[in-house]
């Protein structure tokens, strides 16, 4: 099976069950319900779509790591009302919405002023996966899903494309192999998983002590409820929105659960000042926080900056995607509130460095902080969390692998999956057959926004687009568009 | 709104012709007439007004695009689309009221450049106004998906 190009006689050989689908997407998540939602809008029939994942519900992992990182149901995602995965139009956005069901006219009022008058709107986590369930419902997802783990996409030789798949049964247990045979393949699998900073990778390895040293995108509760019940020293790395969020969490234990929590917070950089080149790009950054609403400028997902990055190639576009993004967390009032009161009270002390050592000690742990100016400090904490970030490379994915190792796909200048401007995974063509990705595998292709709710919507339309053309289904036009629109606005299942 | 200047303009124009141009021929007769103007002076007042909105606007649009390269987000908050209704619709009764230059006939007694009255000249501007900036703030993206994209382009390319 070491080969890159498998033919249906392969498979028979190895007896293997073929079903055939025209479209699969392997993933099932938030990128597969943005790709198959805009299908199924397009008018492709469920029964040409097959989904092949391990989630029951699209939103299975996002709640899972939006959890971890301490954003329950009812607290506020860092996205824009209009970012509606559930409604590829955009409107009503999730903050007309809120203000309906709650027959309270604050979120609209907010989304009117935004950011002008009032902070950005943004939705509660509860309302998006409730809108993911009702609109995974009405489109039949339950009809296209597969459940079971992919283990290959391979080209087939007759054109097209073999996805391997093991199904999971009843129990959950996964047993067997079946080909999908299919014409097109989507990819959206998330990310590839967490990746710790080496020092404290090294450190777990060598002392494999999960407890005290924790990524903020695994699970962690354990550190919150220990800091409530004594006095804890924390040590947190990472100046993004899981860092503020973690923050918040700690603060919030103290002021509200009386915790009387330390927080040491570790900068590899220290931003404290505009941040930008020239007077016109430039964005805030004050005390080791660079800041901006969303992950990136908001032009970079429909408006000018869009434009400026598909024109660009190689190193220059990912230095484009780093100076829009990098290391950013959002200007929220409560969270800048907390930690300049914290700083007063002294619960709040920044450090900027790098661990120079890392050593367990009783009960906590001793780290030793190289600072810029050479000096050295010694600190004691009962817990380090990382949230620097989910940055794993895609060669921990096994399909990702694959498709570097035998599929003709590329990597791009960060390291992820080499995508042209309309997804398409630039040297997977099989035949007529055509594979895209979606995603944050995507990252470092012609659009920034790919690891986000809009950006999931706007690959799935360009790719639509681009099947269009390639004769799968039609581009959606005004009359389907609205059409549509009003089946989705009352429900109507398709 | 994330909006490209080449999107702007579009925008502008398509909204203008496809909102902005039915409204007038609808609301025009409704208007208040204080000089007992004919129909016919009141439309040729205010289809001038509107296409003075679309062609003094693309100057405007100009300009907006030049203000926004100083927002790092690089677009163009809902609120702005309400505020700049001001000064556009100042300079547009200035240019009516002065007379347009392709409009210059007198319309002796109602109507005549120097006299348009403002208590019809405002409920038409800003009624057009609050349409296209309540359109394309919403409801424009169920007829076209790509839009918000496109930064405000209706042309096919991506």
């Amino acid at each position: 099976m070491q080969t890159p190009v498998w033919s249906d006689v392969d498979i028979a050989q190895h007896q293997i069950p073929i079903i055939d689908t025209p479209f699969v997407s392997v993933g099932g998540g938030m990128g597969s319900l943005a790709m198959i939602d805009t299908l199924r809008i397009a008018g492709i029939p469920a029964e040409s779509l097959t989904v092949l994942s391990d989630l029951g519900v699209p939103s299975q992992t996002y709640e899972y790591l939006a959890n971890n990182s301490q954003i329950p149901r009812e607290e506020r995602l860092r996205s824009d009302s209009s970012s509606t995965i559930d409604c590829i139009w955009g409107w009503p956005g999730y903050a007309l919405r809120e203000a309906i069901a709650k027959r309270d006219p604050k979120p609209a009022i907010q989304v009117f002023a935004e950011p002008i008058l009032t902070e950005y709107f943004t939705p509660q986590a509860g309302q998006v996966y409730e809108s993911v369930r009702r609109e995974a419902q009405r489109i039949g997802w339950e009809r296209m899903l597969r459940r079971g783990v992919v283990r290959t996409v391979r080209r087939r030789r007759e054109g097209g494309y073999f996805v391997i798949h093991t199904p999971s049964g009843e129990t959950g247990t996964t047993q067997g192999r079946i080909a999908y045979r299919c014409h097109h393949v989507h990819v959206a699998v998330g990310y590839p998983g967490v990746r710790m900073l080496p020092d404290l990778q090294a450190y777990l390895t060598k002392h494999n002590d999960y407890a005290r040293v924790v990524n903020a995108y695994q699970p962690h509760l354990h550190v919150y409820e220990e800091a409530l019940k004594r006095p804890c020293t924390i040590v947190i790395r990472g100046a993004g929105i899981v860092a503020s969020r973690i923050l918040q969490r700690l603060i919030d234990d103290r002021d509200l659960g009386n915790a009387n929590t330390r927080i040491v917070h570790l900068f590899r950089s220290y931003p404290d000042g505009p941040q930008g080149e020239s007077l016109t790009f430039r964005r805030p950054a004050r005390r080791g926080w660079a800041y901006q609403a969303f992950n990136y400028p908001k032009a970079a997902w429909g408006g000018q900056l869009r434009v400026q990055l598909e024109q660009l190639e190689g190193e220059e576009r990912s230095k484009l995607i780093d100076d829009m993004g990098g290391t950013n967390t959002a200007p929220r009032a409560d969270w800048k509130e907390q930690l300049d009161r914290g700083n007063a009270e002294g619960f709040y002390q920044q450090l900027v460095g790098t661990l120079s050592s890392i050593q367990p000690s009783g009960n906590g742990i001793e780290t030793t902080i190289q600072q810029p100016s050479g000096a050295v400090a010694t600190l004691e904490a009962d817990f380090i969390i990382d949230a620097t970030g989910l940055e794993a490379g895609i060669e921990e994915h096994r399909v990702l692998r694959d498709l570097v190792d035998y599929g003709g796909a590329q990597k791009n200048p960060k390291g992820r999956l080499d995508v042209e401007r309309d997804f398409l995974v630039r040297g997977t063509e099989s035949g007529t057959g055509r594979m895209y990705a979606s995603g944050s595998i995507t990252l470092g292709g012609y659009y920034a926004g790919v690891d986000s709710f809009l950006g999931l919507h706007y690959a799935a339309l360009r790719i639509a687009d681009s099947l269009a053309e390639n004769g799968f289904g039609s581009k959606i036009g005004p009359v389907r568009s609205a059409t549509q629109w009003w089946k989705w606005a009352r429900n109507i299942p398709i | 709104m994330t909006p490209t200047l080449f999107g702007r303009i579009q925008t502008r124009v398509v909204m203008i012709l496809v909102l902005g141009f039915p409204w007038t021929v609808v609301i025009t007769p409704f208007l208040p007439n204080p000089d007992s103007a004919s129909l016919d002076d009141q439309y040729i007042t205010m289809f001038t007004a509107l296409l003075v909105v679309g062609v003094v606007g693309v100057g405007w649009e100009c300009v907006y695009h030049g203000l926004q390269q100083f927002r790092w987000e690089k677009d163009w908050p809902t609120i702005f689309g309400l505020v700049v209704a001001l000064p556009e619709g100042i300079l547009t009764y200035l240019i009516l009221n002065a007379g347009a230059p392709w409009d210059r006939r007198p319309r002796p007694g109602s109507f005549d450049p120097g006299s348009i009255p403002l208590s019809t000249f405002v409920p038409m501007f800003l009624t057009v106004w609050i349409i296209i900036w309540a359109f394309t703030n919403g409801p424009m993206q169920i007829f076209s998906l790509r839009w918000r994209f496109r930064g405000g382009r209706f042309d096919s390319n991506w």
